[in-house]
């Protein structure tokens, strides 16, 4: 930073260029799978076996990826991965989009109407963030069966709002803890009630949250495997269901160009929200904690 | 008809008793202040006023109607918060006119009331700003225009002036006054100032541990107080509280305050003021209270004419506030304050011979603290 004052010693200089050369390799050490996979991706399949993992792809092709998004086998279908991928969509989207909006309401019930034992309701969705996912297959199984949700969509969605809104609730929460009661108190005297206050005071000021909330939520579900491998039928598969059984497939010559390709497609939409809003998530997650 | 009226209002968080049985009532068109230092309940009153608490037990009557199980929003009262409250992402026009459009007020009405209430507070520049594009002291206006607009019954102000800066503060000070004297509505303001309290009220009520000490006007409490809280707290510089028996003196009464290093001091206690009570108090130990104001110097001139008894005492600390000169100097045991004019001249070290008007001085119990004469 320029703006700090320090001693411009020759020393001092030197130690910042350590600090500098060991930063640039950890970063260039965290970059480097992402880097290895795009190469390996656009690679055709004799380079990958005559040359090394890094070196630079020589005839760059879309091939693969063109095979991974429509043409690769996942076990039986030979169909790709894309059908899936938009299947991931139909599955995150509405399950980010009804979490958070539950979450935000129960922060704000929990914060701004407060009620007899709201600690401990607080608490026991404090406790649904540390449940391992493996733990509750199989009363959850036993429990979209009874709902005749099996297999289905719509059951995998209401399993990943079920588990998102400990986290989503969590958020809001700690959120609205700190916003002050009295602008609640003042839309009260005004005439409004409990969804017009959440609607036109709190609603309005929460984008930050929601970024968080959103954010943390898509890149949940989007890379969920578990779930998305015990609840769906064949064709309500996610994309990373998908990548697992086409990396799975062997029809005689691994493809490793293909599987990178794939990879890839299976990674992209959370790279994209990150690298897209990521500012707002560093932001909204420090933002209850310094300005109050 | 009582505008407000609170008939035995206790309120408990747990085992804490906040409120211990409270009883006001105000006439509409009255500015009630409840005063008294932090955690006396008279936040919580206000609360329970704008039901925003719910109480443990006792009814709040408003307009004549019993409105203790009410909401917020059907009590017909509006409120100005510490904080201002103001809904940030609203401008100062949407903050002014969200009430009206809660109450379902057709639009030109409200259009009709923003621009009233923006005329009177001077902030017709400021509608289409956010809050946060804001000064304090506008804020402020803006909160103050937020519960005018709705023209309730009862309108609760909750240390309102407490984030400002002192010239500020004293600015709204007047306007709140004006504006109270301009519209004849109906206040309850809390403030632990007691000079706002002084200032703004018809009626003070002291309170001090979920109990109303006094409830009076200014000038009531100020120079007939209850007890030597409500003396102690009403006044700045604060009530000089000196420790003194009271003795037979002729056919009256005497105060004998022991002085070390020099001889005791007797102050007559006006014929004026006698009581039936005082004789059950003789020579036993009580509390004399003076005000800083019922000291002045001894002029020469006016000796001969002049009122009250006079003392000597050595000043230790002089410190000029502009319009007139607080000293500070030993009598008895204790130091006490006394206010000169500013042409007084004296310097730390110098004995001074000082006046006292005995005739507007109070005595209290010195174990009860309650008020004896």
């Amino acid at each position: 930073m320029a703006n700090v004052i320090r001693r411009q010693t020759p020393a001092a200089k030197l130690w910042r260029g350590v600090l500098y050369a060991v930063l640039v390799i950890a970063a260039l050490f965290y970059v480097l799978p992402l880097v290895v996979m795009l190469m390996t991706s656009i690679k055709p399949l004799s380079e990958i076996s005559a040359g090394t993992l890094l070196s630079l792809p020589q005839n760059p092709t879309l091939a693969p990826w063109t095979k991974a998004w429509g043409e690769a086998c996942t076990g039986m279908r030979c169909e790709g991965v894309g059908g899936y991928f938009w299947n991931s969509f139909a599955i995150v989207i509405p399950a980010v989009l009804i979490s958070t909006a539950v979450g935000a309401l129960n922060g704000y019930a929990l914060t701004k109407w407060r009620f007899k034992g709201f600690e401990l309701v607080f608490a026991l969705m404090l406790f649904g963030c540390f449940i391992p996912f493996q733990v509750v297959l199989l009363p959850m199984a036993q429990t979209l069966g009874w709902l005749g949700l099996s297999s289905s969509r719509a059951g995998l969605i209401l399993v990943h709002v079920v588990f998102g809104i400990a986290f989503t609730t969590l958020f809001f929460r700690n959120f609205y803890v700190g916003i002050p009661n009295e602008l609640v108190s003042a839309a009260k005297l005004d005439g409004a009630g409990f969804f017009r206050i959440f609607w036109r005071i709190l609603l309005p000021v929460s984008a930050p949250i929601i970024v968080v909330s959103v954010i943390w939520q898509f890149t949940h579900i989007w890379n969920d495997f578990l779930f998305g491998v015990a609840f769906s039928a064949h064709d309500t598969q996610p994309v990373t269901v998908a990548l697992n059984n086409l990396v799975n497939t062997s029809t005689g010559v691994r493809e490793y160009n293909v599987d990178m390709a794939a990879a890839m497609i299976a990674a992209l939409p959370t790279l994209v929200v990150y690298v897209l809003a990521g500012k707002y998530f560093v932001r909204g997650l420090t933002a209850g904690s310094v300005k109050g | 008809m009582a505008a407000l009226e609170i008939h035995n209002v206790r309120k408990e968080f747990g085992s804490e008793r906040v409120l211990k049985d409270v009883s006001i009532s105000i006439d509409s068109g009255e500015f009630l202040i409840l005063v008294g230092p932090s955690g006396c309940g008279k936040s919580t009153l206000m609360n329970a006023i704008a039901g925003l608490e719910p109480v443990t037990s006792g009814n709040i009557y408003i307009d004549g109607e019993d409105v203790t199980w009410r909401t917020p929003a059907e009590r017909d009262i509006a409120m100005v918060f510490q904080s201002y409250a103001l809904y940030p992402s609203m401008t100062v026009r949407q903050n002014i006119s969200f009430g009206l459009e809660m109450r379902k007020v057709p639009k030109a009405e409200r259009e009709a009331a923003v621009e009233r209430v923006a005329d009177l507070l001077q902030i017709s520049h400021l509608l289409e700003r956010k809050p946060a594009q804001l000064s304090g002291g506008q804020r402020q206006r803006v909160a103050m225009g937020r519960a005018l607009a709705r023209e309730p019954k009862v309108y609760l102000f909750d240390e309102p002036l407490s984030n400002l800066d002192a010239k500020l503060r004293v600015d709204m000070r007047t306007e709140i006054k004006k504006l109270h004297q301009r519209l004849g509505t109906t206040i309850v303001y809390v403030t632990h100032d007691q000079v706002e309290a002084m200032t703004l009220a018809d009626c003070i009520a002291v309170m001090r541990d979920g109990h109303i000490l006094q409830l009076g006007s200014p000038d009531e409490v100020y120079n007939n107080p209850v007890d030597m809280f409500v003396a102690g707290f009403m006044g700045s510089p604060s009530m000089n509280f000196i420790r003194a028996t009271l003795e037979a003196d002729g056919d009256g009464y005497a105060l004998r305050i022991a002085t070390p290093d020099e001889a005791d001091l007797l102050l007559p206690w006006p014929a004026a003021r006698h009581t039936a009570e005082l004789v059950e108090q003789l020579d036993k130990p009580v509390i004399l209270g003076l005000r800083p104001e019922h000291f002045s110097e001894e002029d020469v001139r006016l000796s001969e004419q002049a009122e009250g008894t006079l003392l000597e005492a050595k000043v230790s600390v002089v410190e000029p506030t502009g319009a007139d000169i607080l000293l500070r100097l030993p009598l008895g045991e204790q130091e006490i304050t006394a206010r000169v004019g500013p042409k007084c001249e004296v310097s730390p070290g110098e004995r001074l011979a000082l006046r006292v008007d005995m005739s507007r001085a109070v005595l209290f119990d010195a174990e009860t603290e309650q008020r004896l004469a």
